[in-house]
C-alpha cells in the first residue's frame, strides 16, 4: 500500500520537475524584453484609446514615447498638461506646455431651420447623406446634423443642439480630435480654448461665391475680406471665398467680429455686452428665441 | 416563363401613364447644359461666352478615357459657362444657353422616314457612338462606345436588350416601343452589327402583352432579333438579373457582364442609337414619364436635356399638388428624390415621379428580428442584415469579405424588411467605406 503511494508520489515529483526545467528552458529562450518605463507610462494615461494622439491606443502612444525618449511631437490631448508633465518626469525629459484645445463646429445653427429646403428621412448618418444630397438647407459645405460627430465623442463632449447642429461641452471635451475625423464636411475644427476661455473664429466653412452662399444661409461667409482689413495682427486669411482666422495669431480684440456684415464671425467666452456678466444659466432661455440669444448660450455651452 | 433564379420582390406596379402618349415639351428660354451627364468625368466644354451655337452642336468634349460628349439641345447664344447646382443641389460644371429660334446643325437629318440600311463598319459604329455622345439609358449612363469597344480576349455573345421596366410607375420604355417599335429594332440591329452577334435578344416582362406583341410583330421583318418575354419580378431589368433570366449564366462576384459574353443595353440606349447612326442625331433628347397617383394627368414626354424640374412640371401639371412628399427621378426602387427642382435634366433621367406624402413617408426603424427575409429577397444572395451590423460597428474588412460590392442597390432588402431598417442605405455606405479602404491600401 504505501509502496504504491510512494510510486505516485515520485511519478508526479518527476513530472513537476521535468516541465519546471522545459518552462525555464523556454521562458529565457523567448524572453521578451520589454522596458518598464512603457508600463508606468501607460498607467500614467487615461487609457481611453480615443486615438486622438494618431497613435492605435494608449499602450502603443506609450510605447512610442519610450522608444523616443522624449515628447517631440507626441502629445495626449485628454490628459493634456498634467499627464504630459508626468510623462516627462518618467522619461526625465522637459515638456513643453501645450496650449489646451477645444473642438469648435463652425456652423450656424439659426438658419438651418428657417431656410430648410428638403426634409431629409434617410440612414441617420452623415457619411451618408453627404454622398446623397447638400444638406436640409441647400448648403453643400456645412453640418448635415446627422449626429455622427456625437456618436463618435467618447467623452460625451458633444451634443445636438435643438436647430439641429452639434453643441460642443467645452468642460468635457479632451480635443481628441474624434469628432473632426468623424464629420465628413470638415466641418469642425480644433482650436486653442484661448485665454480665459475666450474665442473669436468664423463659424462658416461654406467656399461659394458670396451671393451664391447668402442665398442658402444668411450668416454664410461670402469673403469680402472686411475682417482681414480690420484685424491688427494680419491673422485672419482669405481663400475660396472663405475667411479663416489663425487662432495661434488671434488676440480676441474682436474687431472682425463687429466688422462682418453676415454675423458669421462668432466670439465666444466673452461678457455679454450688456449689463449681465457671462456665467449666466443656460436652462433659462429656451430655443424659440432669436439670434442673440442663441449665441449666448453656445457662448457659455462652448 | 423566363426569370433571374434568387430572390426579387413584387412591388405595386402602378403603370398609370401607360396610355399616355408620347409628347414633345416645347424649349424653354434657358437651357443650363451640364457637362456630366454620364459616370465619369465631366466633360471640357469648348464653347465661351457669346458664341452660338445650333442644336446638336458639340458644346462638351470627351477628353479623358471615361467620359461621353455632350452636345446642345437647342440653337442660341452661350450665356455663361459656369457651374450649375444638379438634381441633389451640388455644383456641377455646366454651360448656360440663351434660346434662340430652333435651328438645327446641318447634318442632322429631321424627316419622318424610318432609314432601315446602316453601311458602317462596327468600328465605324462605334466611333460613331463616341461622337454622338451616346450613353447607356438604364439608369447608370455608362458611355455607350465602351461598352461596345469589347476589350481584347473576350468575346460577346449575346446582346441582351433591356425592356423589362421592371421599376414601378415608369412607362417611357413602353411608350418607345408602341410607338417606335421599328427604330428600336434598327437600333439593335445596328447594335448587334457593332458586337457581331448572332442574335440579340429583348427581354420584356409580361404585363405589357402589347408591347410583346408589337415587337414580335416588327422582329419578324428583322434578323437574328429575339423577343423574351419575362416574369413579373423586381429587378427583372438588372443587368446581371437579365442575364441570367435570358441565357442562363452567371455574372460573378466582381465580374463584368463581358466575362459572362453578354452585353446589355437598355431599349431607350437602341432608339438612341438608332437616331444617332442613321439620323446623325445626338442625344440631346430624353423620353421621360411624368406620373404620380395624386396628379391629375399622366404624361410621357420627350424633353430636350437642360430643361428643369420646375419647366416640366408647370408644362405638365402646372404645379405640384399640396401633398406632395417627394420628387422623384428615376423609379421609386432605385431613384433618386431630387432636392432642388431648379435644376436641369440630364441625359437618362427617365422620369419626374410625384409622390405623396403618405406614399412617401418612411415608417420609423425598429430592431432587426432575423427574419431574414432581406436574405431571401436580395437578388445577388447576398445577408443584406449581417452588412447593416458590420458597416454600423465599422467592420469594413469583413463586410468586404462578405461581398458588399456586389450589391447592385436595387432596393428588394430595405422593401421586405419588417422592421423599416434602411438596409440599402447602410449597405451604399458600408460600399462608399469599403472603396475609401481600398483606395486607402493603393
Amino acid at each position: 500500500m504505501t509502496h504504491d503511494i510512494l510510486i505516485a508520489v515520485l511519478i508526479l515529483g518527476a513530472l513537476g520537475v521535468l516541465f519546471a526545467v522545459v518552462l525555464y528552458i523556454v521562458a529565457q529562450k523567448f524572453k521578451v524584453i520589454e522596458d518598464p518605463l512603457i508600463d508606468e507610462v501607460a498607467e500614467v494615461l487615461p487609457g481611453a484609446n480615443c486615438g486622438g494622439c494618431g497613435k492605435a491606443g494608449c499602450r502603443a502612444f506609450a510605447e512610442a514615447c519610450v522608444a523616443q525618449g522624449n515628447m517631440e511631437g507626441l502629445r495626449c490631448a485628454p490628459g493634456g498638461d498634467a499627464v504630459m508633465a508626468k510623462i516627462g518626469q518618467l522619461l526625465g525629459c522637459t515638456v513643453e506646455q501645450g496650449e489646451p484645445q477645444v473642438a469648435v463646429v463652425r456652423c450656424h445653427p439659426a438658419n438651418c431651420g428657417e431656410k430648410r429646403r428638403s426634409n431629409y428621412d434617410g440612414l441617420k448618418s452623415c457619411a451618408f447623406a453627404n454622398t446623397v444630397y447638400t444638406g436640409e438647407n441647400g448648403c453643400p459645405f456645412g453640418c448635415l446634423g446627422c449626429g455622427d460627430c456625437v456618436a463618435a465623442c467618447q467623452f460625451d463632449a458633444i451634443h445636438m443642439g435643438p436647430d439641429g447642429v452639434p453643441v460642443v461641452d467645452a468642460d468635457k471635451c479632451t480635443a481628441c480630435g474624434a469628432c473632426a475625423k468623424a464629420c465628413p464636411r470638415r466641418v469642425i475644427e480644433l482650436r486653442n480654448k484661448g485665454k480665459k476661455e475666450r474665442r473669436v473664429y468664423v463659424s462658416c466653412v461654406n467656399k461659394e461665391k458670396g451671393a451664391v452662399a447668402m442665398k442658402t444661409c444668411a450668416n454664410a461667409c461670402i469673403g469680402c475680406g472686411k475682417c482681414a482689413k480690420v484685424c491688427p495682427m494680419e491673422a485672419i486669411t482669405v481663400a475660396d471665398n472663405l475667411s479663416y482666422i489663425d487662432y495661434k495669431k488671434c488676440i480676441a480684440c474682436r474687431k472682425c467680429v463687429t466688422e462682418c456684415p453676415t454675423k458669421a464671425i462668432k466670439d465666444v467666452g466673452f461678457p455679454a455686452p450688456a449689463v449681465k456678466p457671462a456665467p449666466k444659466p443656460v436652462e433659462a432661455p429656451a430655443a424659440e428665441n432669436v439670434e442673440i440669444p442663441v449665441a449666448e448660450k453656445v457662448e457659455v455651452k462652448n | 416563363m423566363k426569370t433571374f433564379r434568387m430572390g426579387g420582390v413584387h412591388p405595386e406596379e402602378n403603370k398609370i401613364s401607360n396610355d399616355a402618349a408620347i409628347e414633345v415639351m416645347p424649349v424653354g428660354k434657358q437651357m443650363v447644359v451640364l457637362m456630366n451627364q454620364h459616370l465619369g468625368a465631366p466633360a471640357t466644354p469648348i464653347v465661351q461666352k457669346g458664341d452660338k451655337v445650333k442644336v446638336g452642336q458639340l458644346i462638351g468634349e470627351a477628353q479623358t478615357f471615361m467620359c461621353a460628349n455632350v452636345h446642345s439641345p437647342v440653337s442660341g447664344t452661350v450665356l455663361k459657362v459656369e457651374p450649375c447646382k444638379d438634381a441633389f443641389g451640388l455644383a456641377k460644371p455646366a454651360v448656360y444657353i440663351n434660346v434662340e429660334g430652333d435651328e438645327w446643325m446641318e447634318t442632322i437629318d429631321r424627316t419622318p422616314d424610318i432609314k432601315r440600311e446602316c453601311t458602317l463598319e462596327p468600328k465605324e459604329i462605334v466611333a460613331k457612338l463616341k461622337e454622338m455622345g451616346i450613353v447607356g439609358l438604364g439608369g447608370a449612363t455608362f458611355p455607350a462606345h465602351i461598352k461596345y469597344s469589347i476589350p481584347e480576349g473576350k468575346t460577346a455573345e449575346y446582346l441582351i436588350i433591356n425592356a423589362a421596366e421592371c421599376e414601378p410607375y415608369l412607362t417611357s420604355d413602353y411608350r418607345v416601343m408602341m410607338e417606335h417599335a421599328e427604330e428600336v429594332c434598327i437600333g439593335v440591329s445596328i447594335l448587334r452589327k457593332a458586337l457581331g452577334v448572332p442574335n440579340a435578344y429583348i427581354g420584356i416582362e409580361s404585363n405589357k402583352p402589347l408591347a410583346i406583341k408589337k415587337m414580335q410583330e416588327t422582329a419578324k421583318e428583322f434578323e437574328g432579333i429575339i423577343i423574351e418575354p419575362l416574369k413579373v419580378k423586381y429587378p427583372q431589368g438588372a443587368e446581371k438579373q437579365l442575364i441570367n433570366a435570358v441565357t442562363g449564366r452567371r455574372v460573378g462576384s466582381g465580374k463584368l457582364p463581358i466575362d459572362s459574353g453578354c452585353v446589355v443595353s437598355n431599349l431607350g440606349t437602341a432608339f438612341a442609337v438608332y437616331e444617332a447612326i442613321q439620323k446623325n442625331k445626338p442625344l440631346i433628347e430624353n423620353i421621360l414619364t411624368v406620373t404620380g397617383k395624386e396628379l391629375p394627368s399622366q404624361h410621357n414626354y420627350i424633353v430636350r436635356i437642360g430643361t428643369t424640374y420646375n419647366e416640366i412640371i408647370a408644362h405638365s401639371i402646372g404645379q405640384l399638388p399640396e401633398t406632395t412628399g417627394k420628387v422623384i427621378s428615376g423609379g421609386t426602387m432605385m431613384g433618386k428624390a431630387v432636392v432642388n427642382l431648379d435644376a436641369p435634366t440630364v441625359k437618362g433621367n427617365s422620369s419626374v415621379l410625384v409622390i405623396g406624402e403618405k406614399e412617401a413617408h418612411r415608417n420609423p426603424e425598429t430592431a432587426c428580428i432575423r427574419c431574414g427575409k432581406c436574405a431571401n429577397a436580395c437578388p445577388m444572395g447576398l445577408e443584406p442584415y449581417l452588412f447593416s451590423l458590420l458597416v454600423k460597428n465599422n467592420r469594413v474588412e469583413e463586410a468586404k469579405e462578405h461581398n458588399i460590392l456586389d450589391c447592385i442597390e436595387c432596393g428588394c432588402c430595405f422593401f421586405s424588411c419588417p422592421a423599416n431598417k434602411p438596409l440599402t442605405d447602410e449597405i451604399r455606405l458600408g460600399k462608399n467605406k469599403v472603396r475609401a479602404m481600398m483606395a486607402a491600401k493603393k
